[in-house]
């Protein structure tokens, strides 16, 4: 499997990269880590002329733990998140993710830019942000702004980034002390995609709740956050399976998945719950 | 599309050579660099028999541009023999504990423990059945795949404590020596 040709090239800041795409247009596209898009590309699902690596830029780099917010660079790779200890500590939910993720080999090339950024409906960091409210800044040609993460997806594989803009990095409110977070994922096998997957956040009368892959985005519901944050747990899962919209496919039908969604999402909250002080 | 110089180490030596950009690493490795360890299983990124590290990650070389490593330092499983071409401790424990049976998968295995043991050199079972996720194998049920790298920690951990030098991996040390 042979993907198309294109011509490569490797910038070394974001400014000469934003350069390289607004010269091919649609001709160009980014690459991270490749895990999703060279797939794509060697089943001749993606291609494009130009081929624009951002390895070299040192400001799409690095984790910076602040007392209020957690800052991720797009570069970071799903094994610096599950590494690094002081983001365990702050944000706990972040590696208890990452670990759910793909593969040892995946983890240490993915990046969670790439992974928020691709707008695959399968991916978890996508549900994941949007529990935790987190925002995405993004430069493009006419200079930097930031789109919410519960704003950012349209559809599968369509976002609220242009084009020529780049994913740099994700901002995090750090949750208040006495919150309780979870992940839980339902999967076939180690490195599977999520048939269901649920992000709870709950604590000091607050509660945010999140999917994955049971619509073509990810779904944060803001009722099913208000009735958790209540403490109402059989009314958030009922505003939740109201709110998802899963389709049968090789993980199963329609039933199977609400199913799997509501069973991930009351493991999700009891854990996230037993967390909470 | 234009051929890319690529400069890259491999096994410790400097390689040089043209490639199209999109030429995946395994393909490199192989066909050019006639390096023919890392295998070519699923080319899909889940079974890992093209596992390769690079600059210290395990990283499925099916699913790697030459053109991405353009300057990085690989390492197969050729490059994790002994200096005197001996098998180092992996691959001596692989073949000791029946690690393997048709074979196909065991560089990549080999190349993934090698880098799990760097990062933890004292794995529970638990550890190392995770850290061993992104590699399939199809005839050994995994039993002794886990009791190889088990072991190979074990001697690898004597081996850096001079006082138990004597009592666990002799001969690897002296071989060492």
């Amino acid at each position: 499997m042979i993907p198309a040709g294109f011509e490569y090239h490797r910038p070394g800041d974001i400014a000469s990269a934003i350069g390289i795409l607004q010269q091919h247009g649609d001709e160009a596209r980014v690459i991270a880590g490749g895990h999703s898009l060279i797939p794509m590309m060697k089943l001749r699902m993606a291609e494009m002329g130009h081929l624009v690596d951002l390895q070299a830029i040192d400001e799409l780099k690095g984790i910076e733990v602040g007392a209020d917010t957690v800052s991720l660079g797009a570069m970071v790779t799903q094994h610096e998140l599950i590494t690094h200890d002081g983001l365990a500590s702050a944000i706990p939910l972040i590696r208890e993710a990452a670990l759910q993720i793909a593969d040892p080999q995946v983890r240490y090339m993915g990046t969670v830019g790439g992974n928020v950024a691709n707008g695959d409906p399968g991916n978890d960091m996508p549900g994941l942000m949007q529990c935790l409210n987190a925002t995405f800044d993004l430069s493009g040609p006419d200079g930097n702004r930031s789109v919410a993460a519960r704003d950012f997806y349209e559809a599968a594989y369509f976002t609220a980034r242009d084009d020529e803009e780049i994913l740099t990095r994700i901002s995090i409110p750090v949750p208040g002390a006495g919150v309780g977070q979870a992940y839980e994922k339902q999967k076939r096998k180690i490195g599977d995609y999520a048939t269901a997957a649920a992000a709870v956040m709950v604590g000091n009368g607050q509660a945010s709740v999140a999917m994955t892959n049971l619509a073509d985005t990810p779904i944060w519901s803001d009722a099913a956050s208000a009735a958790l944050a209540a403490g109402n747990v059989d009314a958030c899962v009922a505003a939740m399976l109201d709110a998802i919209d899963p389709v049968e496919d090789n993980r199963g039908p329609v039933e199977f998945k609400k199913h799997v969604a509501a069973v991930m999402l009351r493991r999700a909250i009891a854990r996230a719950q037993s967390r909470a002080s | 599309m234009s051929k890319m110089h690529v400069k890259l180490t491999v096994n410790g030596k400097q390689v040089e050579g043209l490639a199209e950009p999109r030429t995946l690493l395994i393909h490199f490795l192989r066909e050019d660099l006639k390096i023919t360890g890392p295998h070519i299983g699923c080319e899909t990124s889940h079974c890992g028999a093209c596992t390769v590290d690079i600059d210290g990650k395990s990283v499925k070389s099916c699913t790697t541009f030459v053109a991405q490593v353009n300057g990085a330092d690989v390492t197969t499983v050729e490059g994790l023999t002994n200096d005197d071409g001996s098998l180092g401790v992996l691959q001596e424990m692989f073949r000791e504990h029946h690690g393997l049976q048709c074979g196909f998968c065991t560089p990549g295995m080999i190349t993934r423990a090698h880098r799990l043991l760097q990062e933890n050199p004292n794995p529970s079972e638990e550890d190392i059945r995770f850290g061993m996720a992104g590699n399939l194998c199809r005839c050994t049920g995994y039993q002794n795949i886990v009791k190889a790298i088990s072991a190979s920690a074990d001697m690898l951990n004597a081996q850096n404590q001079p006082s138990s030098r004597e009592a666990v991996g002799q001969t690897k040390v002296e071989a060492a020596e």
